[in-house]
């Protein structure tokens, strides 16, 4: 054994690597594709050793396994069950302890914090109103997103209304941003390829556009971040719609940090940084102070492109969301982004992904109620993010009020992510959330570019199953439509914020 | 003539290959009675010069090196164009060992003595095992 436990930072290891030795034929597999070193062959013994207290439990080894040798188990904790203090303060506090350094976590919060989709149910026709066969008949996904208008002047057979621009997308389904930095060439490569085959769109995130990528002109949007990573002319000319990130869910109130050995030569070209430092987004962006400030990098941005593209603005959800959006609608974004608190990051400080912010369904309710309430939602149009997790949360989301949606996390688990939580070492043992040459390799895009048309598709045809059954034939008809939904389990606050009524009612 | 098709950017250096080499070469096409108790050897082998990987096996060259070294014309060129070893003949001199310009050529060994040991990209199957086994596809069948 090649490792020397340091009892100073010990604290219980989370998996246990149970390897059957009568299946393992030393094919060593499992040693090649472990990032983080759990697992390593000895020579002289011609035996395949874990070191359990490294494992992160990515489940790569199991599944590279080809006689299923491996198992991975949960530990449970070895400490004296004390319910009030639970395993995480235990080793937060040794933890915090040992190293003396605020811990990072990534991808989105883990705690039990009550899931609202799941105490939604949909609507379906009976005898009354007929539901109907997607198989059969046309059923329309297809959803602008931009400045609407209250209505349309018709002059000598031509439309005499100036629209706003808008964005086409065959499905209300969006790629969320994920930057180059945060993720690998291969796996932009492959989202961008999908995006291009699905006829909708992905963002770049905040860390600019590799040139390759400029070939998915028609389906990127662009990010326009606190940092400003790699913004300049030809960047807005690229893409279709332009995002500026004030907040990200699964950590409002901060900025970005991408440690300096993730900055190869390829990304500080692109974020247009030099190689090797650390890429740091601050927390504000530093002319936004207000809403007039944003309205004026709103219109900064729409002078530069001409008034041809709609500028999103992506918040956070934080308590007063009802009234932030109401001000960015009126500062003049044509697409309002909500991130709900489970939505993931590359890295954040693990109290603020686990302690701030709104669940997304309770924010989507109320913002499109204050939008409405301020005739401000015909203006504009919303785009749900952070913990959007299968078809039925899109369509929940859309009843809700949304326009469309961003999937992030979803995104990453088709193309391999097991959420280890591990983004932010730069260790992705599945190739996505590193840097490294060796690991990136194991993004095929081709393979994941497949796999990510292949989900959206399902879901797009799940989405239309489910209309078809509430009588619907198109989204447009479900959208803001809460009477399809009926909480459960729920008290009569959440249900009032939700604006939803009790099954049985 | 299709041939396996190398993709090393995409090779995650996983020996799956190697372990369905192994089983399509066996007796028992059995995965663990391959390796633990037939002990075949791989016709491919993945190599490692980080970050570079690759799965090599046999490129079936036109003028194989080996062909023109074997002293009995045990190594030959089968019906299908492909270079194979005849069991029943090869003597294991490893001439074609030493002259191979790839280093695919494995030392085994017959009942008797020394066998030569290479890839014939797997004569009962349409696509070789280590193609259809690579998850990443890194190896390809493909018209060359």
């Amino acid at each position: 054994m090649n490792w020397i436990k340091d009892v100073k930072t010990y604290t219980p290891p989370d998996f246990h690597v149970i390897r059957d030795p009568d299946r393992c034929i030393r094919c060593k597999a499992c040693v090649d594709q472990c990032s983080f070193d759990s697992t390593f062959y000895d020579e002289e013994e011609d035996k395949i050793w874990n070191w359990d207290a490294k494992c992160v439990g990515c489940n790569r080894c199991a599944a590279f396994c080809p006689t299923e040798a491996i198992t991975i188990e949960n530990r449970t904790s070895p400490y004296r069950i004390n319910e009030s203090w639970g395993k995480w303060n235990v080793v937060g506090i040794k933890k915090r302890a040992a190293f003396g350094g605020a811990p990072v976590v990534s991808m989105g919060s883990d705690k039990p914090y009550i899931v609202y989709w799941d105490h939604m149910l949909l609507n379906a026709s009976q005898v009354t109103n007929p539901s109907i066969d997607p198989l059969r008949e046309p059923m329309e996904l297809k959803t602008f997103l931009g400045k609407k208008v209250d209505c349309l002047e018709i002059e000598n057979n031509k439309l005499k209304t100036v629209l706003s621009p808008q964005l086409e997308l065959e499905l209300p389904i969006m790629f969320a941003a994920m930057s180059y930095g945060a993720l690998n060439y291969n796996v932009i490569e492959a989202i961008g390829k999908a995006a291009c085959e699905l006829g909708t769109y992905f963002n770049s995130g905040e860390g600019g556009l590799h040139k390759d990528h400029y070939k998915f002109k028609g389906n990127i949007i662009v990010q326009v971040a606190s940092g400003r990573f790699g913004v300049y002319k030809e960047y807005l000319d690229v893409a279709s719609a332009i995002e500026i990130k004030i907040g990200q869910g699964a950590k409002p109130g901060i900025g970005g940090h991408l440690p300096g050995e993730k900055v190869t030569a390829s990304i500080a070209q692109t974020r247009m940084i030099p190689k090797g430092t650390d890429a740091l987004s601050p927390a504000p962006h530093h002319d936004i102070y207000s809403i007039e400030d944003l309205r004026q990098l709103i219109f900064a941005l729409k002078e530069a492109t001409e008034y041809k593209k709609p500028v999103f603005v992506k918040i956070a959800c934080v308590h007063n969301v009802s009234a932030i959006a109401s001000g960015i609608a009126q500062a003049g974004a044509d697409v309002i982004v909500l991130d709900g608190f489970k939505g993931g990051t590359g890295a954040s400080p693990q109290v603020i992904r686990d302690n701030i912010g709104l669940p997304i369904e309770l924010a989507l309710a109320s913002v499109d109620d204050r939008l409405r309430q301020e005739g401000l939602r015909g203006k504009i149009s919303l785009v749900a993010s952070g913990g959007i997790r299968n078809s039925m949360d899109v369509v929940k989301a859309i009843a809700l009020g949304a326009d469309a949606v961003y999937i992030g996390t979803a995104t990453l688990i088709a193309i391999g992510c097991t959420m280890c939580q591990q983004c932010h070492t730069g260790k992705c043992a599945w190739g996505i959330a590193t840097q490294d040459p060796f690991l990136s390799k194991r993004q095929n895009p081709n393979i994941a570019a497949q796999r990510l048309v292949n989900l959206v598709n399902v879901w797009a045809l799940e989405i239309k199953e489910t209309l078809g059954a509430m009588g619907i034939n198109s989204i447009e008809s479900l959208k803001g439509n809460r009477l399809a939904l009926r909480g459960f389990d729920l008290n009569e606050k959440e249900m009032e914020i939700l604006g939803i009524l009790h099954a049985g009612e | 003539m299709k041939l396996v098709k190398i993709n090393e950017d995409n090779c995650v250096y996983c020996h799956l290959c190697e372990v369905a080499c192994k089983t399509e070469h066996s007796e028992s096409k059995d995965i663990i009675k391959a390796v633990k108790k037939e002990n075949v050897l791989s016709r491919c082998t993945a190599e490692l010069n980080y970050p570079y990987s690759a799965s090599i096996m046999c490129r079936h060259c036109d003028d194989a090196p080996c062909i023109f070294a074997c002293q009995n014309g045990s190594m030959h060129k089968d019906e299908r164009g492909y270079v194979v070893v005849n069991p029943n003949t090869c003597v294991g001199c490893w001439m074609c060992v030493m002259v191979c310009p790839y280093g695919v050529i494995k030392q085994g060994k017959n009942d008797m003595w020394g066998l030569s040991i290479k890839c014939d990209l797997c004569p009962d199957r349409s696509i070789p095992a280590c193609v259809e086994a690579c998850p990443n596809e890194a190896l390809t069948f493909e018209e060359l």
